[in-house]
C-alpha cells in the first residue's frame, strides 16, 4: 500500500483572551491509499481542528498553524500556495462536516452547490455538471433527484442533507475524504444508514477516509486503524484489533468500557470516565489525563508527558504504565 | 404567494386610509385658519364677517368633519385631489409636476444608498481591522449622526458660497439641461443619501462578518472555491437579507428627509410644497401630498418584502 498522507508534528493554536489554546500539539499519523482511519476522542480534544488544519480551513486569526508538515502525494499541504491548496480542496481531499443543518448554503439550490464543484475542478459545463449531480444524488439515495436537485437545503431533512454532503464530497472522485463526525447530529437509525452509505461509497471508489468520531463502536466497524486523541495529542494508535483486544492507554480503556455492548448482562452499568477533559490553556507538563486516570501511580506525577512508545505491530501508546488488556 | 400579495395590498390600503384620517384631523387641530390666511394674504381690503362666512361655505369647510372627509376621499379615489384652498390651483396637476423632481432626487439617493452602502459595508467586513474598515466605520458613524439640514447648510456655505463650485439652490430637469441638473442635484442628493449609505454600510458590515463565520462558508472553502466566488455567490446573497429588510426604514427616511432637504436647497418638489402648505394651513394640499407619500411608503415596503422572499427561499408567503 502506498502512503497517501503523512502528517508530522502538527501544531495548531488559538489565541484567546485567556491565553493560547494548544488545540493540536504535535500530532503525527499517516493514511494509506484506500484505508479508513478512525480518529477518536472527546469533544474539544483537537480532532476536528487537526483535520481542518490540513486543508488550512481554521480561521486565521485567532487560529494559527504553528508547526508541522502534512505531505499529501509528496507535497506539503501546509506550505502550499493558496492557489495550489484550492486545487486540492474538494478535488483531492473532500470534507463532510458535522452539522448538516448549517453546512449547506440556505440561499442556494442544491444544484448550484453541487455543480459549482464539478465546473471548477472537472471543467464540466453546466449541463453535464447537472446530469452528473443528479446521478450522484441518486447514488446516495435521494429519491426523485431530478426534481429535488432544484430544492433548497431547508426543504431536506437532516439525514437527507448529509446525504447531499456525501454526494458533494465524492463528486470529484477525491483521494481522501475527511468525515468530521458525519453522523453526530443525526438520530441513531439515520446514523447507521449514513455510515453504511459513506462506507459503501469509499469502498466502491477505493477512497481513503479519516473518520473523526467520538464513537469507538463506529470506528471498530468501519476503520482499519485507530488514532485516539486526548488534549491535542495522539495517546494511542494501532489497528482496530490491537486496540480492541489490548488497549494500552487508560483513556482508551475508559472509552471502551463506556461503549454499550449488545449481549452484555442486563442491568450492568456502563463505566464512565470520571471528571472532565482538561482546559487546553497552560497544560501541566505531566500527563493531562492524570487527574482522571484509574491507574495513576506516584511516578506519574514526577514524569513529564512521554513520547509514543512502540508496543509491537502498529501499536503505539503514550503512557509508561504497562496495563495492556486490563479491561 | 398571490394570496399573500393580495392580502398585503388590502392591508396597505387600510394603512393609507388611517394615515389620511390622521392627517385630516391633525391639520384641523392645528391652531390657525386657512380662511383667515386667505383673507389676510392678498389685498389689504377689509372683509366683512358675511364675506368670510360665505367663503368658508364655498370652500366646504362648514360641513361636519366626516362629510368633509368622505367628500374628499370620494374625489381622491377618482383621482381628483381638489384645489388648493389658498391659491386655487389643481392639486393633482401640481403634484404631477412636482413628483418627478422629488422622485429624481429620492430615487438617486436610494440607489446610491443601497449600492454604495452595501459595497462599503462588505469591503469593510472583508478587510476587518484594516485601515479601510476603520475609515468606513468612522465615516458611517458620522453619516448616521449628522443632521441633513445642518450638513446642507454647511455644504451651501463651503461649496456654494465660499468656494463657489456648486449652485446653492434650485432644480433643473436633466432633460432640459443635463449639466446644470447634475451640478444642482449633487448637494441635495449627497445630503439625502448620506444616512442611507451610512446605515446600510453599518448593517452590511455586521451582516457580512456574521455570514463569513457560518458553517456553509467553511463548506464553500472546503470545496476549493476562490475568494471571489465565495464572496459573490455565497456571502453576498445571505448578507443582503437583513440589509434589504432595512431598506423600508431607509426609504421612509428619504421621503421624510426630502421635505427638509428640498426646503434647504429650495428644490421645487413635493417636500417644499408640503412645508409651505403646512405653514399656510392649506388643508387640501397637505392631504393630497400625504396621500401620495403614504402610498409610496406602503407599496415600496410591499415590494421590499417580495424581494426579500426571493433572496431568502426559506421565507414562505402563506
Amino acid at each position: 500500500m502506498t502512503m497517501l498522507l503523512k502528517v508530522e508534528d502538527l501544531k495548531t493554536e488559538f489565541k484567546t483572551e485567556r491565553g493560547i489554546v494548544k488545540a493540536v500539539d504535535g500530532v503525527s499519523y499517516d493514511v494509506n491509499e484506500g484505508e479508513i482511519i478512525g480518529l477518536v476522542g472527546e469533544s474539544g480534544c483537537g480532532k476536528s481542528v487537526s483535520q481542518l488544519s490540513l486543508l488550512r480551513l481554521i480561521p486565521i486569526p485567532p487560529g494559527r498553524i504553528v508547526d508541522g508538515r502534512a505531505f499529501f502525494e509528496g507535497e506539503d499541504l501546509l506550505c502550499m500556495k493558496d492557489e495550489k491548496i484550492r486545487s486540492v480542496r474538494g478535488r483531492k481531499i473532500a470534507m463532510i462536516f458535522q452539522e448538516p443543518m448549517t453546512s449547506l448554503n440556505p440561499a442556494l439550490t442544491i444544484c448550484r452547490q453541487m455543480t459549482e464543484m464539478l465546473e471548477l475542478h472537472l471543467k464540466m459545463d453546466l449541463k453535464t455538471a447537472k446530469e452528473r449531480s443528479i446521478e450522484l444524488l441518486e447514488k446516495v439515495g435521494i429519491p426523485d433527484a431530478k426534481r429535488r436537485i432544484y430544492d433548497y437545503p431547508h426543504q431536506f431533512s437532516g439525514g437527507m442533507r448529509q446525504r447531499v454532503m456525501v454526494a458533494m464530497a465524492i463528486s470529484c472522485n477525491p483521494k481522501l475524504i475527511i468525515a468530521d463526525e458525519p453522523t453526530t447530529a443525526l438520530d441513531a437509525t439515520i446514523q447507521a444508514q449514513l455510515l453504511e452509505l459513506i462506507n459503501q461509497m469509499v469502498q466502491q471508489s477505493h477512497t481513503a477516509m479519516v473518520l473523526v468520531t467520538h464513537n469507538l463502536g463506529v470506528v471498530a466497524r468501519y476503520a482499519q486503524r485507530i488514532n485516539v486523541m486526548y488534549a491535542g495529542r495522539i495517546v494511542e494508535a494501532g489497528t482496530v484489533d490491537e486496540i480492541w483486544e489490548q488497549p494500552a492507554h487508560p483513556y482508551t480503556i475508559g472509552l471502551l468500557q463506556s461503549v454499550p455492548k449488545l449481549g452484555a448482562q442486563a442491568g450492568k452499568k456502563l463505566v464512565p470516565i470520571q471528571g472532565l477533559p482538561p482546559n487546553l490553556i497552560n497544560l501541566p507538563p505531566t500527563c493531562p489525563f492524570l487527574p482522571r486516570c484509574r491507574y495513576k501511580s506516584r511516578e506519574c506525577y514526577r514524569e513529564p508527558w512521554g513520547e509514543l512508545r512502540h508496543l509491537g505491530g502498529r501499536h503505539y501508546v503514550r503512557c509508561h504504565l504497562d496495563i495492556r488488556g486490563e479491561l | 404567494m398571490t394570496t399573500y400579495i393580495l392580502r398585503r395590498i388590502v392591508q396597505s390600503f387600510v394603512v393609507v386610509i388611517f394615515v389620511t384620517v390622521m392627517v385630516f384631523l391633525v391639520m384641523r387641530l392645528l391652531p390657525g385658519d386657512p380662511v383667515l390666511m386667505l383673507v389676510t394674504s392678498g389685498e389689504l381690503q377689509e372683509f366683512t364677517q358675511e364675506q368670510i362666512d360665505a367663503l368658508r361655505e364655498e370652500l366646504g369647510l362648514t360641513n361636519p368633519l366626516y362629510i368633509q372627509y368622505v367628500d374628499w376621499l370620494r374625489k381622491a379615489v377618482s383621482g381628483d385631489l381638489g384645489k388648493s384652498l389658498l391659491h386655487r390651483y389643481d392639486i393633482a396637476e401640481e403634484i404631477k409636476r412636482r413628483l418627478p423632481v422629488s422622485l429624481h432626487l429620492g430615487a438617486f439617493s436610494f440607489i446610491i444608498g443601497i449600492t454604495v452602502g452595501s459595497l462599503l459595508g462588505a469591503i469593510s467586513a472583508l478587510r476587518r481591522g484594516k485601515w479601510v474598515d476603520m475609515l468606513v466605520t468612522v465615516a458611517a458613524n458620522i453619516g448616521i449622526t449628522a443632521p441633513p439640514f445642518w450638513l446642507g447648510i454647511l455644504l451651501i456655505y463651503i461649496l456654494g458660497l465660499y468656494l463657489g463650485w456648486l449652485p446653492i439652490y434650485g432644480y433643473t430637469s436633466p432633460f432640459v439641461d443635463f449639466g446644470k441638473s447634475m451640478l444642482q442635484s449633487i448637494m441635495p442628493i449627497f445630503c439625502m443619501s448620506l444616512f442611507p449609505i451610512a446605515s446600510t454600510a453599518r448593517l452590511m458590515r455586521s451582516s457580512v462578518i456574521e455570514v463569513i463565520q457560518q458553517d456553509y462558508i467553511r463548506t464553500a472553502w472546503s470545496k476549493g472555491l476562490n475568494e471571489k466566488i465565495i464572496v459573490i455567490r455565497h456571502v453576498l446573497k445571505n448578507a443582503l437579507m437583513p440589509v434589504v429588510t432595512m431598506q423600508g426604514t431607509v426609504l421612509r427616511n428619504i421621503i421624510g428627509g426630502s421635505v427638509v432637504i428640498e426646503t434647504v436647497f429650495f428644490v421645487p418638489g413635493m417636500g417644499l410644497l408640503l412645508t409651505n402648505s403646512i405653514l399656510a394651513h392649506d388643508y387640501t394640499v397637505v392631504q393630497g401630498i400625504i396621500l401620495i407619500l403614504a402610498l409610496a411608503v406602503v407599496f415600496s415596503n410591499l415590494v421590499i418584502d417580495i424581494i426579500y422572499g426571493w433572496l431568502d427561499p426559506r421565507i414562505q408567503y402563506e
